[in-house]
Parts: structure tokens; sequence; C-alpha cells
């Protein structure tokens, strides 16, 4: 058995050594730097005003699905941030890279990334772009939203729904570690076989790229499972499939992807571990293992997983396009088939992410024909949003604009996909960067789509609106970096560039490839304006005071819900009469009225157990890649110990009292997600009853 | 449309003591998407091991019929199945209310379950003691996992048992040991019926 990887090895800490931290490395010295000093920061701040008691109580160990939605989309801009880091790296590298004459810095040829980094840093910003940035604030939004939307006070497991974002925050913790303590994959997001295996990859570097996924991935289905009980079990009284929102049709389709799509994930890479760590053949060069096995295995959930991020965007835009064009959705119905066609058709169509591996013409005629498929339910939606437009009394709001840039950049990206969907013309442009350009479309797709639900949800949970203004410039800025950077993108492919170079050999690519840097440049702008949005917003927070339905045109269901949104959701359940219930109660002049009389209302007490359940998984994480077996028996240890734990703890929750709630419903901002709970701890246990 | 539904003096705004769902369907319905995704698990195993089961992926090394024993199988299977029979006394004799009844159904059916991994281990063993270990070759690989995934999943149900050993007598048959014992009676069936299926896919047409 194949335990060990070559270099150094020693019982108490495995693979680790000094020279595996790259402080030489003046790139990473500055990273360095700046993450200490916001790390140095944010520590300071809580200790200042000392919030760390709050901190641990009323986040940490919070079961809450509006707080565990909100830090979701936290980590996901965090690691949007260092995503995009490593496209800008990446960029300016190409840009320097630029012909045989091209200088060379910090020990580069050319540029100032040596392939060895370099190769790292296209792997990084593809797996947390995918799976550490777009998947956790899509999740976010979820958790949020559905069960505002469909009348229920929490999610059904409100326990596991804390243990999935710390798993998540534990795997995307581990990609940045590999930052500072040994490397990550060189071998592309996608982890090209056999470069992935021990012979080729001996280091640490696809180690983590595989733990981190594999980790994330354990959090993405259990959150999966959680999503659609809760969609299934707890909608309000009177809420039938066919007058539920949108956006929870999308996020229960997405959630049946994600939970049939992940195992396989799963087993590809566990089966490459099983190769790196056991000296299975696979995937092996030889000794009869299959390369394309592993190809599939990995598509057979890429494709589904493309999916899995696109359709809850497509939700997003089915509330912000209703509410600001005041008309209901359009084919609401279609809406919903559309949304499960495509579910399904994503099952079909992954074997075109490799139209040249020479599967031959009837296998490759086959996926070509279901790829074209997807164009007809996505066909419907869009022309769906067009007709609600139409007519509509439209309103172009931050939200509204960051929906419309998604739906052309749906377009471009759509009508790119529908001509790699030709084997012929797949043949041609295959590896160039205009698949790049096509794939980022559709991803920046998911972004607007992302940024519509911050600013069209954010009042309801803080109970301030983001500032217009510096929304606008934000949003523009953002639009016509992306239009720059991938239109030059595009050129480049017909021009014969090809992905992943860290040297752009031909000159003649130097004008395009300033432009997408130009385009970077916006980008860099739109974040900075990103930022004083944010500050802006905070400081004029009490400036106006916004009532339960701050656009005043909202439809749904969450609106319903005083803001900022109490952590008990509805003081008492709400009956739905219609689709788009909160229209149609302002339509009849009921949509203030409040219920008679509050009654007791039963609460999930808070857990210290998942967090630190997603510190074990990290810790194990680590302890695997570095080969540090008696840290990886102590994780694996506290994990089972966890699970036991709280197959013991009789703790059942707490009652809101009556009075309570209406102290609570009278003044809000006391029962708001951001204020401090009194004290539960004299809850009254419930479990003994049964 | 659904626009049009009228407001009348009947019209319920709030339905105040809605009682919502019920934990132990909501609970049961997450077990079974569980094992939907633990389906597609083993799909994706089984997969693999139709890939790597050719001659050319045993690159030189044994191929299914000269290592698969569907006779020894066969006994795995009885005992599996026996397994499971036992753990489902124990439910009958939980819906009874009888404790002592219980913890004896669930003791047989860890009995069970240790002989059929000790099966298992010796067969491993006995393989990789002959130099055909999963290092050996992809179809080895294959097979060597398939097994073992199915076997740590058996090592997890025999854990889950014994909690529930503790807990039996601990808690009575409260709702969330209720709960439990009817997730993990899903649970063990559903490794039987895998079992069914290495059984029927890896050992008798293998053979």
């Amino acid at each position: 058995m194949q335990l060990q990887a070559p270099g150094p090895w020693s019982l108490l800490l495995g693979r680790l050594t000094l020279d595996q931290i790259p402080y030489t490395n003046p790139i990473l010295q500055v990273t360095f730097a700046v993450a200490a000093l916001v790390g140095l920061a944010v520590v300071g701040v809580v200790l200042y005003y000392k919030k760390v008691g709050y901190l641990w109580r009323e986040w940490l160990t919070t079961v809450d699905h509006k707080k565990i939605g909100v830090m979701y989309i936290i980590v996901g801009l965090v690691m949007l941030f260092r995503g995009f880091a490593d496209g800008l790296l990446i960029r300016t590298q190409q840009v320097l890279a630029n012909g045989p004459h091209a200088a060379g810095f910090l020990g580069a040829t050319h540029g100032f990334l040596p392939p060895f980094h370099f190769d790292q840093v296209y792997s990084a910003h593809g797996t947390i772009m995918i799976l550490f940035a777009a998947t956790p604030i899509l999740t976010g939004f979820q958790n949020i939203v559905v069960p505002l939307q469909i009348g229920a006070r929490d999610m059904a497991f409100p326990y596991m729904n804390a243990v999935s974002l710390w798993l998540t925050t534990a795997a995307a913790a581990l990609v940045m570690i590999s930052l500072f303590v040994g490397d990550f994959s060189q071998a592309g997001w996608v982890g090209l076989i056999p470069l992935t295996e021990l012979p080729y990859s001996p280091g640490t570097g696809v180690d983590y790229w595989m733990w981190a996924i594999q980790i994330s991935s354990v959090g993405t289905t259990l959150n999966a499972i959680n999503m659609i009980v809760t969609i299934v079990d707890m909608r309000a009284p009177g809420m039938t499939w066919f007058r539920m929102p949108v956006f929870s049709w999308t996020t229960l389709s997405t959630n049946i992807i994600g939970l049939t799509a992940f195992p396989v994930l799963g087993v590809a890479l566990a089966l490459l571990g099983a190769d790196r760590y056991l000296g299975t053949h696979f995937f092996t060069a030889g000794m009869g293992g299959n390369l394309m096995l592993y190809t599939n295995l990995f598509w057979i959930w890429g494709h589904p997983e493309v999916y899995f991020l696109i359709l809850p965007t497509f939700g997003v835009l089915s509330e912000v396009i209703p509410t600001f064009s005041e008309k209901p959705i359009f084919g609401y119905v279609t809406m919903v088939a559309a949304t499960f066609a495509i579910a399904g058709i994503s099952w079909l169509v992954w074997l075109h992410h490799f139209f040249t591996m020479g599967s031959g013409p009837d296998i490759n005629g086959f996926f070509s024909v279901a790829t074209m498929l997807v164009g007809i339910p996505t066909g419907v939606k869009v022309f769906n949003w067009m007709f609600t437009l139409y007519r509509g009394r439209i309103s172009y709001t931050v939200p509204m604009l960051w929906a419309m840039f998604g739906l052309f950049l749906l377009l471009v990206g759509g009508l790119t996909g529908m001509m790699l969907a030709l084997p012929a013309v797949n043949y041609t442009v295959h590896d160039s960067v205009f698949v790049i350009a096509h794939f980022h479309c559709m991803v920046l797709m998911v972004v607007c789509a992302g940024f519509a639900g911050v600013t069209y949800w954010f009042p309801k949970l803080f109970g301030f609106r983001l500032d217009e203004g510096w929304g606008k410039a934000f949003f523009w800025t953002f639009a016509i970096g992306t239009i720059t950077v991938f239109t030059a993108m595009f050129a480049l492919g017909f021009e014969g560039e090809t992905r992943r170079l860290e040297w752009t050999f031909n000159t003649a690519w130097k004008p395009m490839l300033v432009i997408e840097e130009l385009g970077m440049v916006l980008y860099v702008l739109s974040l900075a304006l990103f930022a004083i949005m944010l500050i802006v917003s905070i400081r004029n927070r009490n400036k106006e005071h916004l009532g339960s339905d701050p656009w005043g045109t909202s439809r749904t269901l969450e609106w319903l819900t005083p803001t900022p949104v109490p952590f008990y959701n509805f003081a008492v359940t709400p009956q739905v009469n219609t689709r788009d219930e909160l229209a149609w109660r302002r339509k009849h002049g009921v949509e203030h009225t409040k219920p008679d009389a509050y009654e007791e209302i039963h609460m999930p007490s808070n857990s210290g157990l998942p967090v630190i359940l997603g510190a074990c998984a990290g810790i194990w994480g680590f302890a695997m890649i570095w080969r540090i077996w008696w840290l990886a028996a102590l994780g694996l240890l506290g994990i089972v110990m966890i699970v036991i734990i709280r197959s013991f703890d009789k703790n059942a929750g707490y009652h809101l009292q009556p009075r309570e709630i209406e102290t609570m419903e009278r003044n809000l901002t006391i029962g708001s997600i951001t204020s401090e709970q009194p004290d539960r701890s004299h809850h009254i246990p419930h479990a003994e009853a049964h | 449309m659904a626009q049009d539904t009228a407001l009348t003096a009947n019209t319920r705004l709030f339905r105040p003591g809605y009682a919502g769902h019920n934990q132990i369907s909501a609970r049961t319905l997450g077990f079974w998407l569980y094992m939907l995704s633990d389906a597609l698990l083993f799909t994706a195993l089984f997969a693999s091991y139709a890939v790597l089961d050719t001659p050319m992926n045993a690159a030189g090394g044994p191929i299914a019929s000269q290592i698969v024993n569907p006779v020894e199988g066969f006994w795995q299977t009885i005992a599996i199945l026996g397994s499971v029979t036992c753990y489902s006394l124990a439910t009958v004799a939980m819906k009874n209310g009888k404790r002592g009844g219980t913890a004896l159904g669930i003791i047989a059916a860890i009995v069970l379950a240790v002989v059929f991994l000790g099966f298992g281990v010796n067969d491993l063993t006995t393989l990789a003691a002959h130099g055909d270990g999963m290092d050996r070759s992809g179809y080895l690989s294959a097979y060597f996992v398939l097994i073992l995934t199915h076997a740590i999943h058996m090592g997890i149900g025999i854990l889950w048992m014994l909690v529930m050993l503790v807990q039996i007598p601990r808690y009575g048959f409260n709702e969330m040991v209720v709960a439990r014992m009817l997730n993990l009676r899903m649970f063990w069936q559903f490794q039987a019926t895998v079992w069914v299926c290495v059984y029927i896919y890896v050992y008798m047409i293998g053979a």
C-alpha cells in the first residue's frame, strides 16, 4: 500500500515542515500582511466593542435560518473577493507576459507569475468562484427567503442547517489556508486527470483542492435535504403547490439537483483520494486505471452543478421583475414547468464538456441535441420575463438594473452556448478563451442575480435600504467592466488564444489583452463603489423608516413580515388565500391587518455543537492534507462524538410567551436579527412530554 | 386567474394554533432523501465497477471469476438478511412497548452484522495477503472500494445500534428515540438491499 508521498514525513507533523510556508514569495507576503491586518481589525473591533459574547450567542451558535443565510452570504462575498483577486492576477499576468520580449519580474521569465504559481491561481479562481462564492451566496438566499416565502418559522432541521453552514465555512477556510501553508492544486478546478495523481502532483495542492470540495459538498448535500423537506413539509396553510412563489420552486428543483449530483462528485473525489492515499488504480495512467472514468464522473456532477447555480438565479429574477413591473409573473405554470425541464435535462448533457475526447459521432450527436434542448425551457423563461415587463409599470431600481443586465448576459451566454453545443464548432474553438468568455457570461449572470437579490432583500432583514445612488454607480461600473472584459475575450477566442496561458506568446493579442485589463480596472473601481455603498448605507440607516414592504410593490409572503424580520418570522402563521398573497392583500386593503391575538411560539435553542463540528471537519481536512494521521483520527473522532452527543441532547427549544411577542411586535428592533435577544436560559424543556 | 380570489367575511388571514409539521414525518422524509443521495453514491461506485471490470483493467491480475466466491457470498447474504429480520423484530417489540425485546433484537442484529463483516474482512485480507490487494489493478481497486464502502456503512449502522442500546433504557420510547429507530430500520434495510445488488452483480455475474 502506497501510504507515503515523496518527501520528508514525521509522526508529529506529517509532511508539514517550515519550507512549506512560502514566506519568501513577495506576492504572498503582501497578501498575508493584508489578510492579517483585516483579521486583526475584525478581532480588534469585536474586542473593543465587547462583542465576543454577542458574536458567540447570536451568530456562531445560532440556528436561525436568516442569520445562517446572512453568514453564508458573508462567506460567499469574502470568497468572491478572493476569487476576484485571483482573476485580477491572471489578467495582469497575461497582459504583462505578452510576446517573446516581455519582461519578467519576481523570478518569472515573463510577467510576474512563474507557471507553478500561475497554475495554482487559475485553479483556485475556478474552484473558489463556483464552489465557495456562487454556491454559498445562493444557498444563503435560499436559507433566508424560502422559509419566509412559504410562511414557515424556520427550516425543517435548524440544527442541521447550522452544520451545513459550518462545514462550508471550514472548507472555505482550508482554501484560504492553502495560500499560506503549502500550495493549492495546479490541475485546474476540474482536476485534470492524471495530472492530479500522486506521481505528477506529489505536493499537497491537489489534497487541498480535493478535501475542501469534499467537505463543502457534504454541507451542500445536507442543505439540499433540509431545503427539500422544508418546502415539502412546512408550507403555511393554504400555500398549495401552485401558489408557491417561483423562487421557492427553483429552490426545490435546484436542491433536487444538488442532492442527486453531489454524491457523484463525492465518489469521483473519494476514488481520486484512494488513488493518492491508498495506492489504488482507478484513474492512474497504467495498472488498469481509466482516465475517462474520472472525467465522466466529474462532469456527471459538473453539469448539473451549473444548473444548480443558474436555477436559483432564475428564481431571483422571477421575484425581482414582477415586483418592479407591478404585474404578476407571466406564465407562472410554464415557468415552473421550464424550471423542472431544465433540471431534468441537466442530467443528460455532461458529455458536451469533452466533445473532442473522441466518443464518436453518435454519442456526440446525442449530447449535442440534448444540450440544444436546454434552450427551449430557457427560452420559455426569457419570454415569460419579457411578457412580464411588457406593459408593466417598470421602475429601474438597483435590483431591477441588475436583473436586466443578468438577462442580457443570459442571452449572450446562451447564444454562444448554442454555438458550442455543435460538436463541429466545438472542435474549432475547443479549449480557447471563447469557451471561457461563454461560461463567464453565464456565471456573471449568477453574480448579477446575486447582487439583485442582495439589494432586493437587504431591507427586509436589516430594516434599511442600500444606498440607491452608490448602488447605481456600482452597477454601471460593474456592467461596463463585464462587457469590456468579455467582449475582448470572445474576440481573443476567435484569434486562437487557448485557455490557461501563463505566457501569451502572440503579440497580435496585445490590444485585446489591454482592453481586458482596462475592464479589470473597472471591476476594481466597482469593488470600491460597493464598499462605499455599504458604508454610506450603514451610516444613513436611521434616515428612513421602512414599513413591512419597503419597495411598495412586492408580491410574495416574505414581505408580510415586519421590517426588520423578527427572529420568529411570523407572530401568527398566515393563511394563504392565493398566489402572490401580499399583492392580493394590498389590492383588498388588508396588507396591514394584524392578528387579533398572539400565542405561544416554540423556538429551537441555539447550539455550539455545529461550529465545533465544523472546526473538527476543518481539522480532519487539514490533517489529511498534511498526512498527520493522529490529528486526522482526532478530527474524525470529534465529528462522531458530536453527532452522538447531540443525539443525547434533550433540550428541545423554548417557548416565547404571547406578551413577549406583543412587546417585540410593537418595538421591532428588539426582535430584529441584529439585536441581542433576551436570555433564554430559563427555557421550558418539553421533550419529556411524549 | 389566481388573482381573482374574492375577499369575503369568511376569508381568514391568519391561522392561530396552526400545528405545522409533524417532527417524525419531517425526519422520515429527510432520511429518505439522504438515502436517495446514498443510493446515488452506490450507483456511481457500481458504474465505476462496471467500467473497470474488464481483463484490460485487471492489468494481468485476477479477474472477477478468479476471486469471488458465491458460496461464501451466499452465507454473507443470509447473515445480513438475518440481521435485518432481527432488527425488524426489534421494531415489532418497540411497537408493543417492550424495551427488553427491542434490545434483544438489536443485539442479535449486531451479532449477525459482525458475522457478515467477518466474512468480508476475511475475504479482503486473504486477497491482499496473496498480493492481490487494492493496489494491484484497476479492477481490484473497484472491487475493494465497493465492498469497503458498503462495510463502512454497516459499521456506522452498528455504531448507531449501540447508541440506541444506551438510549432506549435511558429515555424509553420518546418521540426522538422512535424516530431514530424507524430511520435506522430504513438505513439497515437499505444496506441489505445494496448488498443484494453487490451479490448479484459482483458475485453471481462475476462467477
